[in-house]
């Protein structure tokens, strides 16, 4: 069996300060090296709080969250950021790549934020895996003159330049057209394949969690079902 | 480049109409800062400059004369008297070369002359006039009042029975350079003196009174041999007069006076200038980071869900504040650097253009480096306080809040 990447357990997460509002009711949830999922639910069921405590960019009320092997329970904020930054990448709906840079400094962020050096190793990768998404000839571009499809895949580039253990992608093709959706689909599914990196996809679109290889449905802040599909061929 | 550096930067460029404007009020309040600070600066240094070009920062004098009872009271005898103030003579300065050597050796002292003056008559033909006899010994003296280089007629030559005078007492007699001049002392001695030059200070009271001659020809008209009735001393720091005549006082038991002392109107003149001065500057210097701090705080309310992703993806919260700061300081650093530049332009074209008749500039101007320095690093460190608030509020977004919300 493979390690486990990130677990869950009975995690809770309360909003307000009089009137409690539950949005995640005691979970509990692993996710294995190399595992492509996707995390489904219906609007206001958890997953983006979910999601959040996944990519620790919240703390639950009560439960751990343990990633990488580490307890990020007692973490103080610049522990926590220095953890996201080594082990998770991020792929959001709205791209959300900063304007102001470039293709390939965008990727280049995740690892120059952290270290504050931009070595050239570290650009040489970030152009590397900007070919790999076939974005050879947009590297010096800003994210406004890139096409939606572009972007995201540039964030997706972005997600992977430092091989993180998982990437948490929310809603990745819910802003692009069918076409550009496949793409950035199918550009995920490879580098999970060939990298072995754990993908947790969160998505309305039953047909992009048909493809995953697991699929774990939230309702009411719990996780009422957790499937494996059948293998795909890839 | 550093990373914070690298995005401060590119927010600053990328935000190219918000960086000029606040460029732009930087450097105004910068220039304003400027000119103001060179304009109130050289007025006072020409106002200060014209006052002690003509007279000694400290004079050492023999103190009053005290009246003296002839009988005292006692507990068996009371006594009604009438004191009445003595009559002022002139006196040497006791022992006057130790207290010169001491004055020399007192810290901040630049210069030293002891001399002798008194009133005295001036009378040629028909006309009289009042004077300020100076006996000097020319080297000390020069030292303290550079006489030779205000002497426009003849030259400084004070030896044997040669003297140089005032150049509105020379009008009100009526003698030119090589006249012969009748004084009397207020000793009653008289002689009669050369004219070998005549000097303007620009201070019309001393150039309507002072004759001033060699030291051993005074002492003999005073009938002072080898006494002196002042010492006249420059200091290095003029504002340091005060202290330094008063620390004399107690050393040497005689009456010190600074020209602060002498010129109190003018020191409150200059004083109420400083504080204006400065209160415009406060106000300009606050518009200046009120400026920063708004133009930064609307570029974290803007890029709130930039921060986000950069907080999401990795980047310290330190590293956020950061780019922030940098921002603040490059505005105050680029702002105070034309402010100063626009700032000394302003200054040299007011001082061009009011000129009196003479040539010389109405409203000097004192631009000096230590100016330019002080407008940057204060331009600069106000762009970094003003930059504090924005940048602690960047490094606080919640990165998940400020994605969702952005």
């Amino acid at each position: 069996m493979a390690d486990p990447v990130l677990s869950l357990i009975g995690a809770v997460k309360e909003y307000g300060e009089r009137v409690k509002t539950r949005a995640l009711a005691g979970v509990d949830l692993t996710l294995l090296r190399g595992e492509f999922v996707a995390l489904i639910g219906p609007s206001g069921s958890g997953k983006s709080t979910l999601h959040n405590l996944i990519g620790l960019l919240d703390r639950p009320s009560a439960g751990r969250v343990i990633l990488g092997g580490t307890n990020t329970t007692n973490l103080d904020e610049r522990a926590l950021t220095a953890l996201r930054a080594r082990m998770l990448g991020f792929v959001f709906q709205f791209h959300h790549l900063l304007p102001a840079f470039s293709a390939v400094e965008n990727v280049m962020l995740p690892e120059w934020g952290d270290t504050g050096r931009a070595s050239k190793e570290l650009r040489a990768r970030a152009e590397d895996i900007l070919r790999a998404v076939g974005l050879a000839d947009r590297m010096s571009y800003r994210s406004t003159e890139l096409s939606g499809g572009q972007q995201q895949r540039v964030a997706v580039a972005r997600a992977l330049v430092r091989r993180p253990a998982l990437v948490l992608a929310d809603e990745p093709t819910g802003n692009l057209d069918t076409v550009s959706a496949k793409d950035v689909f199918d550009l995920m599914r490879r580098f999970n394949r060939e990298s072995g990196t754990t993908f947790l996809i969160v998505t309305h679109d039953n047909r992009i969690a048909a493809q995953c290889d697991r699929v774990i449905e939230v309702v009411d802040g719990r996780v009422v079902s957790d499937r494996l599909n059948e293998p795909q061929l890839g | 480049m550093s990373f914070e550096w690298f995005v401060a930067l590119r927010y600053l460029r990328d935000a190219k109409g918000q960086s000029a404007l606040i460029l732009a009020a930087v450097s105004i309040g910068v220039s304003v800062v400027v000119f103001l600070s060179a304009l109130i600066s050289g007025l006072q240094v020409s106002l200060i400059d014209k006052t002690l070009g003509s007279q000694a920062h400290i004079t050492l004098r023999v103190p009053r004369e005290a009246p003296r009872a002839l009988v005292e009271p006692t507990s068996q005898l009371a006594v009604a008297r009438n004191i009445q103030i003595s009559a002022q003579r002139l006196r040497s300065i006791d022992q006057w070369p130790i207290a010169l050597a001491e004055a020399e050796r007192m810290p901040g002292v630049s210069a030293a002359s002891a001399s002798v003056m008194g009133p005295g008559f001036a009378v040629r033909g028909e006309a009289k006039a009042p004077i300020v006899v100076l006996g000097v010994d020319p080297a000390r003296f020069l030292s303290i009042v550079d006489v030779s280089k205000k002497t426009n007629a003849g030259r400084f030559d004070v030896a044997g029975g040669n003297v140089v005078v005032g150049g509105v007492l020379a009008l009100d007699l009526g003698v030119v350079v090589g006249d012969k001049l009748r004084i009397t002392t207020s000793e009653g001695i008289a002689d009669t003196v050369a004219i070998a030059g005549i000097f303007r200070l620009g201070n019309r009271a001393l150039d309507q009174t002072w004759l001033i001659m060699s030291l051993r020809y005074a002492q003999s008209l005073f009938a002072l041999p080898g006494g002196v009735t002042t010492i006249e001393l420059k200091v290095r720091d003029v504002f340091e007069a005060e202290r330094i005549g008063s620390a004399l006082q107690d050393r040497t038991g005689l009456k010190a006076e600074s020209w602060m002392a002498k010129n109190a109107e003018l020191l409150a003149g200059l004083s109420a200038q400083n504080s204006s001065k400065w209160l415009i500057q406060f106000f300009v210097v606050l518009a200046v980071a009120l400026g920063i701090a708004s133009v930064l705080i609307v570029s974290v309310v803007q890029k709130s869900r930039e921060i986000g992703i950069l907080r999401a993806v990795g980047t310290s919260p330190r590293r956020v504040q950061n780019v922030f700061l940098i921002q603040g300081g490059v505005l105050g650093l680029c702002g105070s650097l034309l402010g100063s530049l626009l700032g000394a332009l302003l200054a040299k074209l007011f001082e061009n253009l009011a000129r009196d008749p003479s040539g010389a500039a109405r409203f000097p101007i004192e631009l000096g480096p230590w100016l330019f320095l002080a407008a940057s690093a204060l331009a600069t460190g106000v762009g970094l306080l003003s930059a504090v608030i924005p940048a602690r509020r960047a490094a606080r977004l919640d990165p998940a809040l400020a994605i969702r919300n952005g």
